[in-house]
């Protein structure tokens, strides 16, 4: 009979053998959770891009808006030209930022019971390191210190050129961060973790050090401390948001007035200067070129280097200057003197019409196909053909929106008197100079080659692996480090390796949505890696719950959009329901989710976690989109249509009211308010009554003096972003749960 | 019908096939996985893998309801077989022994994401039955 030991063996091989089966079996299944998980993540991810890219546009669009009153508008009576002056007008010449200079900070009184830091100049090196504990405890710098930090910073910055140079022969390590966005954690980390700046240890700061986090003033204040003790070994490039204009909407001007509500004035109209000085790029060993945005296909470093950077004010509208030497080839703006009777305004561009060159009012609607310019500016059309029909359009839109607005209608034009003024002319940049800046400011890589506009962000371009190639034989580089956009790694390689996109805001999106990096360059020029995430929270997260909050955070985002929306999602979803049954299909509801919303998201991944009211695959519309609404109606009697525009224009109307607020109060007056709503929504085919504004506006003046508190109008309506409970790290569900908190989707059971 | 955002882009690398595979339902070995990844690539691999060579592919892939995904029985079984005692866990030890010494190995990154979330810290066992509970509810 067999032998014991072969049965024994027979067994131990069918076990031997099924145990292997059986882990193949888990591990199958496992990676297949994984993958999933993966695409959940992508989508997360995907939704929060789109819905900042969207964001930008609006920005924009908002700017085109002023642009236009601006190159239209025609006071003809007093109250309107006060009414654009407050708005828009603040006088900038060159000699009052002398004078202003020290008598800014000088004359504040720092009391003896100030127990923040306090520095001297020049600054020494444990200044700087004070000044990060300092923060790190949580205390804040006096108001006459930033502005003399401030002055200082300007004074030193003026002397730099546009692009620094930096050498590994003299610091033998270089580390080169990418946005912070006001996260000072990151910031704080990344020096713990890397080691303080130092003779022997460079840095370089790829701008877009603030916007959306909450400690840009402190981050400032510490780069530029730094920049000041170690001006050889310690650089910072300007992104696009060293920007006044970006700040309006993103946030830094709001922090800076609310936490120097005296000062902050001063603080911010000195920052536009300093920012416009910043350096617009950073050349390692003349090998490796660290810029913000990436570049474009007319990049020219040479003309980069040349141009005077001061005049770049914003890279989102600019003064140009009329380029007398390049006729035809001209696509931009039409550049003209400004009048003499008529006030500058601070941030928008000079362009007036003249009746032989007129401009497409709707210009900037029209779609740019392949790259013809890669701002977003009108475009100036054959002026001989179109200038009468053009012009006749002009003024009639211009009539509308007047009459809309309720200002009377125009008896006499007021014909723009040229001047030829020499000085004013020195003042703007070219062009060809401003987009320059802007394309490298702005601009993204993309895997396809060429080069085409950007329309996502409405500035610069998409930039393909030839472009780089080009650029990079060109002027004899090995790659281009930049920044610019989120990672989930904190970082990224394309193009063959050539160019390294380092982003330094951890969980920039939400907790857990990414990791920081930084990356170090030696002689060599080997770049090394090193990622952070600066949330202990996260750490004890397992990368499914991580993905789980995540995905929450996106998925209310984009349900606040939807109900933004809610209008045009009814019309649409009614035209796929012609025989009136009140349903619709899955795909259609993706179809017409798409076309209205325009984020080229998957929205049939998505459809679970947004609808979970539907039987057989037809979904009832109505009481879906109601349901959306029930989520954001607090106040019952404001209608759900003002309160979806309001929701919709959110950041239009808080970046409106600042420029109102034009000496930052913190207060608007209604007419100011009702009459910027009338000319805005008018624009914008908004409809909206105007007894709805009317009451709106008066129901939030509630101390009835005539004004509105702006924050408190946002907050009236949850027009600002709640902040949602932190701290539960364990929320995730593990077992059914059926509370609707921050973080289960609606949709799992 | 992609659920996949391709971004404009009609390519994608070849490590995410993968995660486009597997999240469009179906439950691959990893050696079928690469069975599959050789029918779509390009003759000279250029890393990235064509939409229009993967779409017939995986268009006759979900016909065939290839690749069925695993129910939860069977999973629980292959667990069990693992555990012979019947003792309802099975040590980090041994959760670690068969998942990278057998079968198709995971990486050392796969072993302690699956590891962080199924391992009970204090008794450090893995109670298979509440695990795949858990894991369950998520793909749902």
């Amino acid at each position: 009979m067999g032998s014991g030991s072969s049965t024994q063996h027979h067994f131990a091989f069918q076990n031997a053998e099924k145990a292997f089966k059986a882990a193949a079996l888990i591990q199958r299944w496992y990676r297949r959770y994984m993958a999933r998980l993966e695409m959940r993540r992508h989508c997360t991810w995907s939704i929060f891009q789109s819905i900042e890219y969207a964001g930008q546009q609006d920005q924009v669009k908002l700017h085109n808006f002023f642009s236009y009153l601006v190159d239209h508008f025609t006071p003809s009576s007093h109250n309107e030209r006060d009414f654009l002056n407050r708005m828009f007008t603040e006088e900038r010449s060159p000699q009052d930022s002398e004078m202003e200079k020290s008598s800014d900070y000088e004359s504040i009184e720092v009391p003896d019971s100030y127990t923040g830091p306090r520095l001297s100049f020049p600054l020494l090196p444990d200044h700087a390191t004070a000044l990060v504990e300092a923060f790190r405890l949580k205390q804040r710098l006096h108001a006459r210190y930033v502005l003399n930090l401030l002055h200082e910073a300007r004074r030193h910055l003026v002397q730099l050129p546009n692009i620094s140079r930096l050498s590994t022969c003299y610091s033998e390590e270089i580390t080169v961060c990418g946005d912070l966005h006001g996260q000072l954690d990151d910031l704080i980390f990344i020096f713990y973790k890397n080691g303080l700046p130092s003779p022997e240890r460079a840095y370089v700061f790829n701008g877009d050090f603030v916007d959306r986090g909450k400690d840009s003033i402190e981050i400032l204040m510490i780069l530029f401390a730094f920049m000041l003790v170690y001006p050889k070994e310690f650089h910072l490039n300007r992104g696009n948001h060293e920007d006044h204009m970006v700040n309006l909407r993103y946030g830094f001007t709001k922090e800076v007035m609310q936490k120097y509500k005296i000062h902050g004035k001063k603080i911010l109209k000195i920052l536009q200067d300093v920012f416009c000085l910043l350096p617009l790029a950073t050349l390692v060993d003349e090998k490796v070129l660290i810029l913000h945005g990436g570049v474009s296909d007319t990049t020219d470093l040479e003309l980069l280097a040349k141009l005077d950077r001061h005049k770049i004010v914003s890279t989102l509208r600019c003064k140009t200057r009329k380029e007398n030497k390049k006729p035809a080839e001209e696509k931009g703006k039409n550049n003209q003197m400004s009048s003499a009777g008529r006030p500058s305004p601070w941030f928008l561009p000079q362009s007036r019409s003249l009746p032989s060159s007129p401009l497409h009012p709707s210009a900037h609607k029209a779609a740019r196909a392949g790259r013809s310019s890669s701002v977003p500016c009108s475009v100036a059309p054959d002026p001989k053909e179109l200038s009468r029909q053009v012009r006749r359009s002009v003024d009639l839109e211009l009539e509308r929106c007047r009459q809309q607005a309720g200002f009377p209608a125009i008896e006499e034009k007021e014909e723009p008197v040229p001047s030829a003024s020499e000085a004013e002319e020195q003042l703007e940049p070219t062009q060809e100079e401003w987009r320059q800046v802007v394309d490298i400011l702005w601009s993204d890589p993309m895997a396809q080659e060429g080069c085409k506009a950007n329309t996502v962000r409405g500035g610069g371009c998409y930039f393909g692996p030839n472009v780089t190639e080009r650029l990079l034989q060109k002027y004899s580089l090995q790659f281009l480090i930049r920044s610019h956009e989120c990672k989930p790694e904190g970082y990224e390689f394309c193009h063959n390796r050539k160019v390294l996109t380092i982003f330094s805001a951890s969980n920039y999106y939400e907790v857990g949505s990414n990791r920081g990096a930084y990356v170090k360059l030696g002689p060599a020029l080997t770049p090394h890696i090193v990622q952070f995430q600066a949330n202990k929270a996260t750490h004890k997260l397992t990368m499914r719950q991580r993905i789980s909050r995540v995905e929450a955070s996106a998925l209310r985002a984009l349900r606040e959009k939807l109900f933004a929306h809610s209008s045009d999602l009814l019309i649409e979803f009614k035209k796929h329901d012609k025989d009136k049954t009140g349903l619709v299909t899955l795909s259609d509801w993706a179809a017409a989710v798409e076309s209205v919303l325009h984020l080229g998201l998957p929205w049939r991944m998505l459809r679970p976690q947004l609808v979970n009211s539907q039987t057989d695959n037809m979904l009832e519309y109505k009481s879906w989109l109601e349901n959306l609404a029930k989520e954001k109606l607090s106040h019952e009697n404001i209608q759900s249509s003002l309160l979806e525009t309001l929701y919709r224009n959110r950041s239009n109307l808080e970046t409106i009211f600042r420029i109102i607020d034009s000496d930052h109060s913190g207060f608007i007056s209604l007419d100011e308010f009702r009459q910027t709503w009338k000319l805005f929504s008018s624009h914008m085919n908004i409809d909206i009554t105007d007894d709805c504004i009317c009451d709106l506006a008066r129901s939030i003046d509630f101390n009835k003096d005539g004004h509105i508190d702006i924050n408190e109008f946002l907050e009236a309506f949850r027009l600002v972003e709640q902040s949602c409970s932190e701290g539960d790290a364990s929320d995730c569900p593990r077992t059914t749960n059926t509370n609707s908190s921050a973080c289960s989707s609606p949709g799992a059971h | 019908m992609m659920p996949y955002s391709l971004k404009g882009s009609r390519s994608r690398p070849q490590r995410e096939i993968g995660t486009i595979i597997r999240s469009l339902g179906c439950c691959p070995s990893e050696g079928e996985l690469h069975d599959l990844i050789a029918e779509v690539e390009e003759e000279e691999p250029t890393g990235y893998i064509r939409y229009e060579k993967f779409l017939p592919v995986m268009t006759e892939v979900l016909l065939e309801r290839r690749y069925r995904p695993i129910p939860e029985d069977i999973l629980l079984r292959a667990f069990e077989v693992l555990d012979p005692a019947k003792r309802g866990f099975l040590s980090k030890e041994e959760l670690i022994k068969y998942m990278t010494e057998e079968g198709e190995p995971f990486s050392q990154e796969e072993m302690e994401e699956m590891l962080s979330a199924a391992i009970d810290p204090e008794s450090n066992t893995i109670h298979y039955k509440d695990y795949i509970a858990m894991m369950v509810i998520d793909e749902n």
